[in-house]
């Protein structure tokens, strides 16, 4: 239950910032947001030493039990590692922020009510099990994402950052939704777990590959993959602490815990290892080759994490492999799913703190443009050392924790060459060589991003700032993501024992039934040199070779057609195929006439009731118990009629009002003859009323005029009315002749005395049978009262003054 | 009866139907005022006009009519007339604002469209 | 404008008190015979209209001192409270009781917290009315 509510704690704390915003100025907002998640991080370090024996802890509320929808709180080391994840950069990232977020300057309470929900949403999608609240949960994500990237809303850039990445994410959202949904038909359940132990049978359903290409549709988009990538870039104009909580360390991880969670689901399938891998590694490349072409520093970042993205990705793939081989505990096949928790851990500290560095640099030198940047070594030393550091284990090189992964990646890589189902053996060739070119270009943008920003001639007085070491606060939170950059480097098989391997046992449940049973040790130096070593050792040759005539082939990247870009593809789809043309479309008949607007929809009610009436087969004629027409019925009717046509043809609106006086008396004298007294009680009285009603503010209304209205109009308007005359009529007579069910009246009439002691049926089903309805009525008539009251005393003068 | 009932609505609706889509503001009002008047009255005709005595419990009466659509009309009739009075606010107060009761004019100025 | 309406101020006065009793009749009566809260309120309304018609509104104010938008609300909240009771007793929302006392003068009578309901959409009833034809006559 606790556990449960844990992840909406962030939830209520963001009901209480604004009041600390506003009441208490003078501390930084940052240190009341503080608490969450250095509160969270304690917590869930709490379920560590369970969960790293491969048991799971889970807890359960439900929410709408009828449909089988719950919230779960289900942690086993795949989402026991993310919630730590995110709880414990959450801390960092709002400590760093508290230094880059100017407490008078900014709106804090917004910045930060964004990211507790987007906090509480993350936690939410790592430790639902079921589907639904997944969904629910990964939707807030693209919501306050998209908040968070337009927090500084006077920008056009941020908008429009902000509105992309919205597009693409809640769109995934959208196609994960309903891969969901085809999977809960086939399992008939919302939970994963239910749906990982009938696997195999789902596998033959004949759904069950539009169930995997939707749902990978929804990981790609969050993950930032080919060709989905492109909001990611544009999301750099959120701010710094942004990119580097949501941007790089947790949210763009959601797919890969999506595919993480759902390799054991779809493991079996061809069609998943091949787009998983496929596009991780194309991913990989892309990310990295482009990566060169940025000059915003954050740019340069954003395209490194999309690579890297790519490369967990492409890693979890491989990965998938192992339940198509016998023994896949013997084999390397194993690497590749370790490989990708590893690197995904790796990748947030590295990642975390050259974001946060790349903040500094744009808060200090007040630009992220690296063309004007260099030489900030002697200027700014703590930030450079974090950043090489982060670089360089970004680029793979020992000893930072980076090279440690990238090792066991080359290594999952090459093992898809000793795989000989579905083609690999033929075309899985490809795949280290792509791999080892996208290495490559990594090694290169590291280098690029710390180098050029930290060496050579800077131009440090055409700076828009003065320059200086960013304050002690600030360089708390990289420094200590550096630490652990160097730190898991040291002990990678402490870090593997107490959360990689309890995490691969989630990702690869059929392999291992306890965590002691993945045989994988983690070393530097494997006693010999092996392939990998002599791929690094030509990736850092060949990338340092690249890297140094860097300015020489740059110039190639203008050599790419500029029209030709994903982003102009997405420009013509939202702004020219829905904006323009769709809004020409609609402009059709969207002329903004309400009236007409209405005879669209009544004629098409109309129209559709009473074609359903004949297609069905449901129109009846049947009047064998019809009371006999009576003489003064006839009368009554005539009056009613020639009411009506006055109310229709009145010149003036004294006439139109007594006509309509005289139809609502005429309806009442029709309740007493079908033995309605106490409605035929109510019209009168209200009739009374209403005409008193109408005459009042009769000076008030204009006078009636003769309508000038176009043939064509006037026309469809009589048309329009005769089908929903002829509709009604045909209705009735339906109605009245096919009596289906029993009326529930019968019922009524036998307990009126005995259960509700009344005698007046109407009156007892007014206040007690359907009491409800009573109830919700005098609320209606309330709010037309308040709302007439308020119309006429509440309103402005002229000049704006409250009258 | 019923018969002639289920059309006597249907002439009401198209009444109703035919003042709504006028560009005055009282037509529409008083066409909402005759739609209410319709559909009470369908109400009434979809159930059945059988039975011969108003549904309240006296001694010897069995045969009561169907005291359902009664109770549905009542709380009808009630709501309509709170909604009529809306109406009937809104159509002046606007009418005093932009000092017309033409639907087409109303449809807002220049500058916020 | 100032109109010698001598007779039609002496008939309202005498019939106001009448229509407001059989008001008060037929909410009362309402239960078991046709009545009840709606048409009570309705009748009630329409006799204070009586008022205002025969004399004006700022008399009938001074008459009768009642804010109406107040008497709105006390009826929600009496409507809203009489369904609640029954959840103090672990009942479902809206479950009526109801008994028959043996009470002196009236002799067998049925006390019925529908009836409270019942006053609560009549207090509403009068009240919206009212502030309807209110608002509208004041403004100018």
């Amino acid at each position: 239950m606790f556990q449960v509510l844990c992840i909406f704690i962030p939830l209520l704390a963001a009901l209480f910032m604004p009041f600390f915003f506003k009441k208490v100025s003078t501390i930084h907002t940052g240190w009341f947001v503080l608490v969450v998640p250095i509160f969270l991080v304690s917590y869930y370090a709490l379920f560590i030493p369970t969960v790293s024996k491969g048991d799971s802890v889970i807890a359960q509320l439900d929410w709408i039990p009828s449909l089988g929808i719950s919230f779960v709180s289900y942690l086993d080391g795949l989402s026991l590692l993310f919630s730590l994840l995110i709880s414990g950069i959450g801390a960092l990232v709002v400590l760093y922020s508290i230094f880059y977020l100017d407490r008078t300057k900014e709106q804090l309470h917004n910045f930060y009510i964004y990211l507790l929900m987007f906090m509480c949403a993350m936690l939410g999608v790592v430790q639902s099990d079921n589907m639904m609240t997944l969904y629910l949960f990964w939707e807030l994500t693209s919501i306050s994402s998209f908040l968070l990237i337009g927090y500084w809303n006077n920008r056009d850039k941020s908008r429009f950052g902000a509105l992309k990445s919205m597009m693409i994410t809640v769109a995934g959202g959208m196609m994960m939704l309903g891969g969901f949904v085809l999977l809960s038909i086939m399992g008939d359940t919302f939970s994963i777990r239910e749906l990982i132990s009938q696997a195999p049978e789902l596998s033959t359903n004949d759904l069950f590959v539009v169930a995997l290409v939707l749902i990978l549709l929804g990981a790609f988009t969050k993950s930032a993959q080919f060709p989905f990538y492109i909001w990611l870039p544009d999301a750099m104009e959120a701010p710094t602490p942004v990119s580097a909580y949501l941007h790089s360390a947790t949210m763009v991880k959601a797919g890969l815990y999506l595919v993480a969670r759902f390799t054991p689901i779809f493991a079996v399938s061809e069609i998943w290892i091949w787009l998983v891998t496929g596009i991780g590694l194309l991913t990989l490349f892309w990310g990295s080759f482009f990566a060169l072409k940025q000059r915003d520093l954050k740019g340069i970042l954003a395209f490194s994490t999309v690579s890297q993205l790519g490369l967990i990705m492409s890693l979890l793939g491989v990965g998938a492999i192992a339940f198509h081989v016998d023994g896949a505990q013997e084999t390397i096949f194993k690497y590749a799913a370790f490989a990708a928790i590893f690197h995904l851990i790796n990748h947030a500290t590295f990642k975390g703190s050259l974001f946060m560095i790349a903040g500094i640099v744009d808060h200090e030198t007040g630009t992220r443009d690296i063309r004007k940047l260099g030489g900030l070594m002697s200027i700014m030393p703590v930030s450079f050392t974090v950043a090489l550091i982060g670089s360089f284990s970004m680029a793979g090189l020992p000893p930072f924790n980076g090279f440690l992964s990238k090792e066991m990646f080359l290594t999952a890589v090459l093992s898809i060459t000793e795989f000989d189902l579905f083609n690999f053996s033929t075309w899985g060739v490809l795949f280290p060589i792509i791999a080892w070119i996208a290495s490559v270009f990594t090694f290169i943008y590291s280098f690029y991003f710390v180098f050029h920003t930290f060496t050579g001639k800077g131009k440090i007085d055409q700076l828009p700032h003065k320059p200086h070491e960013a304050p002690m606060g600030m360089l708390v939170s990289p420094v200590i993501l550096a630490g652990l950059v160097v730190a898991l480097f040291f002990i990678p098989n402490m870090i593997a024992d107490t959360f990689i391997k309890p995490a691969v046992m989630a990702v690869q449940p059929f392999l291992y039934s306890s965590p002691d049973q993945i045989d994988i040790h983690v070393a530097a130096w494997h006693g010999h040199i092996t392939t990998e070593l002599k791929m690094t050792a030509g990736i850092i040759v060949l990338g340092l070779a690249l890297f140094l005539t860097l300015s020489r082939w740059q110039k190639i990247y203008s050599l790419f057609p500029s029209k030709l870009t994903l982003n102009n593809l997405y420009d013509f789809i939202i702004y020219d195929l829905f904006d323009r043309w769709a809004g020409r479309l609609s402009g059709l008949y969207m002329t903004g006439s309400i009236r007409r607007y209405l005879s669209y929809m009544l004629g098409s009610i109309s129209i559709i009731v009473i074609a359903t009436l004949f297609m069905q087969d449901a129109f009846r004629m049947n009047f064998d118990g019809a009371s006999p027409i009576r003489i003064y019925q006839v009368i009554l009717i005539i009056v009613l009629v020639i009411g009506t046509i006055t109310t229709v043809f009145a010149k003036s609106r004294i006439t139109s009002i007594v006509a309509l006086g005289l139809v609502g008396y005429t309806v009442s004298l029709f309740f007493i003859m079908f033995n309605a007294p106490d409605l035929a009680l109510t019209q009168l009285v209200i009739e009374t009323i209403s005409v008193a009603l109408f005459l009042l503010a009769f000076y008030h209304l204009p006078k009636l005029k003769k309508e000038k209205e176009r043939t064509q109009f006037r026309f469809g308007r009589a048309f329009v009315s005769i089908a929903v005359g002829a509709m009604v009529t045909l209705v009735a007579l339906s109605a009245h002749s096919q009596k289906l069910i029993p009326s529930i009246s019968e019922y009524y009439k036998e307990t009126v005395y005995s259960l509700a002691g009344g005698g007046n049926i109407v009156n007892v089903i007014l206040v007690d049978y359907r009491g409800f309805d009573t109830l919700f009525e005098i609320a209606v008539l309330s709010i037309a009262g308040i709302a007439i009251f308020g119309m006429i005393k509440l309103r402005l003068s002229k000049k704006g003054e409250k009258l | 009866m019923e018969i002639v009932m289920a059309f006597v609505c249907g002439f009401l609706f198209m009444a109703a139907i035919y003042l709504i889509l006028s560009r005055s503001l009282l037509r529409i009002i008083i066409g909402t005022g005759l739609l209410s008047h319709g559909a009470h009255l369908l109400i009434l005709t979809m159930g059945s006009f059988k039975g011969s005595a108003p549904p309240v419990l006296s001694d010897g009466v069995t045969d009561f009519v169907d005291p359902l659509p009664q109770a549905l009309i009542l709380t009808a009739i009630v709501i309509s007339f709170g909604v009529t009075a809306f109406i009937l606010v809104l159509a002046y107060r606007a009418y005093h604002e932009l000092k017309t009761d033409d639907m087409t004019l109303m449809k807002g100025s220049e500058d916020n469209e | 404008m100032k109109t010698n309406d001598v007779i039609i101020q002496f008939t309202a006065k005498i019939v106001f008190f009448m229509i407001f009793f059989y008001a008060v009749h037929i909410f009362f009566a309402g239960h078991y015979t046709p009545g009840g809260g709606f048409v009570g309120g309705l009748v009630t309304a329409s006799a204070i209209v009586l008022l205002i018609v025969a004399f004006d509104l700022k008399t009938v104010q001074t008459i009768l001192p009642i804010n109406y938008i107040y008497m709105v609300a006390i009826g929600l909240i009496l409507a809203l409270g009489t369904a609640a009771i029954s959840m103090f007793t672990g009942k479902p929302f809206f479950t009526h009781f109801f008994d028959y006392f043996n009470l002196p003068i009236l002799g067998k009578t049925s006390l019925h917290t529908a009836a409270l309901f019942d006053l609560g959409v009549y207090l509403v009833v009068v009240g919206v009315t009212m502030t309807i034809i209110q608002t509208i006559g004041e403004d100018e």
